[in-house]
């Protein structure tokens, strides 16, 4: 089915669809380029780049690759961007760049050189007689994977067991490099038990605010007497600052938890000492979780 | 569509992918720009298949593919040694072989 669509959309190629086909990905792959290298936020960017991969994609299956098409979307939209998500995961997701240049005029020279690059490029590109192409043939539709293959284990065939030469050693050096020798003995469960009890918190930590207002886990429970519990929510969900994610939740709880948060802070001071009594202890907390 | 047209799309993708390695100072973001100028040159190498009528480009495309792949794997698992013992993904704090 899907096959289908990608060989129609080679069939689009010379024609009218296929200007208004790569105007719309020029337009939205070069935004979606742009807006990478000026978000802060790595995960805006690793969606940003996804949108750029999707409609690389789409241009792929326009000039009669469809193979490369679906590759693209397995290995790149797939594979690849899911590891930068999974690494993002164990780095952070509240990591943003600093705005503070270490070297001086540093975004100035890097956007002089980019134009200059980009100047040096599009002269090269005009001056070479890049002609029109032929029309689609049988190599660009259904044949298009028997070709390559064909290709690959032919011609290519000894970069190709070069290849794999290259994804054996990539495989064996990220096992290497992300392998971590313990240096210290393996916690037991009675010592583990003993550092539990002389934090000061026995019990687990309380469970985000499923059900109290909303269903999310970035909003935090409500307790008891109303005021929202900031333990409940994780350290990576609430961003540690200004760009986490814990404003927008805290805004979309509404002025109504807030205004019964004051309240019992005036009201019930003996009942907000143990949770304020509890929020230095959160950082051990956290690395026993 | 000449493959002129594309081949600028792919300059121009190609050059912000540039500017961004030269900017951004999260090795993750750094990464990930990386990668933005390998689909550029891909780009490039399907529509010179394209305009030449063969299929030579786009192999020279799919082992693109395999050696991008092979890299993020090999560089995210220095990116996570890295952030285990230094704590930070900035390219900034890892400068001890600077000089």
């Amino acid at each position: 089915m899907s096959h289908q669509i990608v060989l129609a959309a080679s069939a689009v190629t010379n024609s009218g669809g296929e200007a208004v086909a790569f105007w719309f990905l020029a337009v939205v792959s070069v935004a979606a380029a742009l807006g990478m290298i000026l978000t802060r936020r790595a995960v805006h960017c690793a969606v940003l780049l996804a949108i750029v991969m999707l409609s690389l994609a789409a241009t792929y299956a326009m000039q009669g690759a469809p193979f490369l098409a679906f590759v693209q979307v397995i290995v790149y939209t797939g594979a690849v961007l899911m590891l930068f998500l999974f690494v993002m995961m164990i780095v952070g997701v509240s990591a943003a760049d600093s705005i503070i240049e270490t070297i001086r005029g540093q975004r100035l020279w890097a956007a002089l050189a980019g134009i200059a690059m980009l100047v040096l490029l599009i002269l090269v590109v005009g001056h070479a007689a890049v002609g029109s192409a032929p029309p689609a043939g049988p190599q660009n539709g259904a044949q298009n994977v028997t070709g390559l293959a064909r290709l690959i284990f032919t011609t290519y065939v000894f970069p190709f067991e070069v290849t794999s030469a290259l994804l054996i050693t990539a495989a064996l050096g990220a096992m290497v490099l992300a392998h971590r020798e313990r240096t210290s003995p393996r916690p037991t469960q009675r010592l583990l038990a003993r550092r539990r009890v002389a934090s000061g918190r026995p019990t687990p930590l309380p469970g985000p605010g499923t059900y109290a207002r909303h269903n999310a886990v970035d909003m935090p429970a409500l307790l008891p007497d109303g005021t929202p519990s900031e333990l409940s929510v994780s350290e990576v969900l609430s961003g540690g600052g200004a760009a986490g994610i814990r404003p927008a939740a805290r805004a979309m709880l509404g002025g109504q938890a807030q205004a019964v948060q004051t309240q019992a802070v005036q009201t019930q001071a003996v009942q907000e000492a143990p949770l304020d009594a509890d929020q230095p202890d959160s950082g051990s907390q956290e690395d026993e979780r | 569509m000449s493959p002129a047209h594309y081949i600028a799309l792919a300059v121009i993708l190609f050059v912000i992918g540039g500017v961004g390695v030269l900017v951004r100072r999260n090795a993750l973001v750094v990464f990930m720009c990386v990668e933005l100028m390998l689909n550029a040159v891909n780009l490039a190498f399907i529509a010179f298949a394209r305009m030449h009528g063969a299929l030579d480009g786009q192999v020279i495309a799919f082992f693109v593919m395999v050696v991008a792949a092979a890299e993020v794997v090999v560089g995210l698992a220095i990116l996570t040694s890295i952030f285990r013992t230094r704590r930070s993904a900035s390219v900034d704090d890892a400068n001890l072989l600077k000089y």
